[in-house]
């Protein structure tokens, strides 16, 4: 199986600053990745990068074996949530039908088609600013979906939604991969909302980076090792609990925003 | 004189026609303004249409086409000193102000009549030549033309530009093109309701429209029709009524369909927020 995605000895320096150097990752149809690390450690750099957005300081970087620019229509995107205005003139299926590139008579029924897999066609037709945060999300990910990418990319999906929203998002996104072989690649600040579904994490920190299953790379040592302090890394039930010299890295990071 | 006598009359025509023309644009352009929150740059540019006119009477003796070239020069100042969004309105500000003090300056160095500079600020339907009218349709044409191709892309990326800019649409060169769209066609309406009435037909069709439908297409159609409604209803009263003039009812009238338009809204769907 060739990658989805891939960088190779890839390195990135924004402001005078290493965000991370020699990454080499390969992400397989169906995988589902997470991106982790706290805030400035390039975790959207690297989307930004697979996007097409931002060029490499160094190494490269491959969406479905060609360069990103190129690789546009094998990617899916779906950002944060920044709400829409309730006021403005546009429905939900409006925002799907923007992920539609072919010829007009079809979009139709590829949007509905869109609005039918993630379970939207309820709320459709409603003005988007009046949908709750996880119907908005549940409908930028049906326009992400559309085309059938091979690879989605998301930038904090589940922020500001509630854990009932984080779940739906998250286990629509794992139906997905699994069912349509859609790799995921899934930026966020904490690990448990999507435990049970990821594959393999990349963890970015003080421009260092590790590569590995939830289990290999959250272990106190490791994650020392990346923040170049001590961590300690604690297993509560089915939760990753991650305590820095500071307090809970993981939660702190997670309730900036 | 009535109605009837006037209708048969070239200039009444004219100004109906042009009138439509200016109507259908504005109509086109105006949802997209009132999405991108560009109301204040609707207005600087149709205030600096005085400006360009000024500069047109002093240079060439012909204040629309000093208008026309008056808006692509600010269009082009506006993207290159825009930047990011919320800079945008005192850029706007910034440029509005020295563009009015050199239009008093250059209508003050000119020695024909003034009017064709001071009819920009009030509007002059009923002014309009043959030539005028070809002109009018031509940019009319134009500027539907460019909205009806960029018509999707611009959607895009006037609600998400972040995702939009992700799927390579050139959101940029899109809002660049836009804000030219834009300057033309107020500086086009100007000549109908004047510099100082424009808001009354590039915002406040559509800004009824959106009360009224959260589509899209609908919402243009709403907005075209609402224009045409106070361009076309306001010439036809101001012939009418023998001594007032149309800019009145075009402004009264497009008032009135946004009273209307908030009013069938909050019936329809109690604002609960």
């Amino acid at each position: 199986m060739t990658a989805v995605a891939e960088l190779r000895a890839a390195s990135m320096r924004l402001g005078g600053r290493t965000l991370w150097d020699g990454l080499d990752l390969a992400v397989e149809p169906g995988e589902f990745l997470a991106v982790l690390g706290p805030n400035g450690a390039g975790k959207t750099t690297l989307l930004k990068v697979l996007l097409g957005l931002l060029e490499l300081s160094g190494g490269s970087a491959f969406v479905a074996g060609v360069a990103p620019r190129e690789g546009r229509d094998q990617v899916g995107y779906v950002p944060q949530l920044r709400a829409f205005d309730r006021a403005l003139p546009l429905r939900g299926r409006d925002l799907v039908r923007f992920g539609f590139d072919g010829p007009r008579q079809d979009a139709r029924a590829a949007v509905d088609a869109a609005l039918e897999a993630v379970g939207a066609r309820g709320y459709a037709d409603e003005p988007i600013g009046r949908l709750s945060g996880g119907e908005q999300q549940r409908l930028r990910i049906a326009q992400a979906l559309l085309g059938h990418p091979p690879l989605l990319l998301c930038d904090e999906p589940l922020l500001s939604l509630d854990l009932s929203h984080q779940h739906d998002v998250t286990a629509l996104l794992d139906r997905r991969r699994r069912e349509d072989g859609t790799a995921v690649v899934f930026v966020t600040h904490e690990i448990n909302p999507v435990l049970p579904y990821v594959d393999r994490v990349v963890y970015l920190a003080g421009g260092r980076w590790a590569v590995g299953s939830a289990d290999e790379v959250f272990t106190s040592a490791r994650l020392s090792s990346l923040y170049g302090a001590t961590i300690d890394v604690v297993r509560v039930r089915d939760r990753i609990v991650v305590l820095g010299a500071d307090g809970e890295v993981e939660a702190c990071h997670h309730h900036v925003h | 004189m009535s109605l009837d006598f006037y209708l048969q009359q070239p200039f009444a025509q004219h100004a109906l026609l042009a009138g439509a023309i200016v109507a259908v644009t504005c109509g086109l352009i105006g949802p997209f303004v009132v999405m991108r929150g560009m109301a204040f740059a609707v207005h600087g540019t149709s205030e600096l249409a005085f400006t360009g006119a000024a500069a047109g009477l002093l240079v060439a003796d012909n204040a629309v086409a000093g208008a026309l070239v008056g808006a692509v020069v600010v269009a082009a100042l506006l993207t290159v000193l825009g930047g990011e969004e919320r800079d945008r309105d005192s850029t706007i500000g910034v440029v509005l102000a020295f563009g009015l003090g050199a239009g008093v300056y250059m209508l003050g160095r000119y020695h024909g009549f003034a009017t064709a500079a001071t009819n920009i600020l009030f509007g002059d339907i009923f002014g309009v030549s043959n030539g005028q009218l070809v002109l009018l349709l031509a940019i009319g044409v134009a500027v539907a033309v460019v909205m009806l191709v960029i018509r999707r892309p611009l959607l895009f990326a006037s609600v998400d530009a972040e995702v939009a800019m992700a799927r390579g649409v050139p959101v940029r060169a899109l809002g660049a093109l836009f804000l030219l769209v834009l300057a033309l066609t107020v500086t086009e309406a100007a000549q109908v309701v004047g510099t100082l009435l424009v808001l009354s037909l590039a915002i406040s069709p559509a800004a009824a429209a959106q009360r009224l439908s959260a589509n899209p297409a609908t919402v243009t159609w709403l907005s075209i029709g609402f224009a045409l409604l106070a361009t076309e209803g306001g010439i036809l009263a101001s012939l009418a009524s023998d001594t007032v003039k149309p800019s009145v009812f075009v402004t009264a009238i497009s008032f009135t369909i946004y009273i209307a338009a908030r009013l069938a809204a909050a019936r329809r769907r109690p604002a609960y927020a």
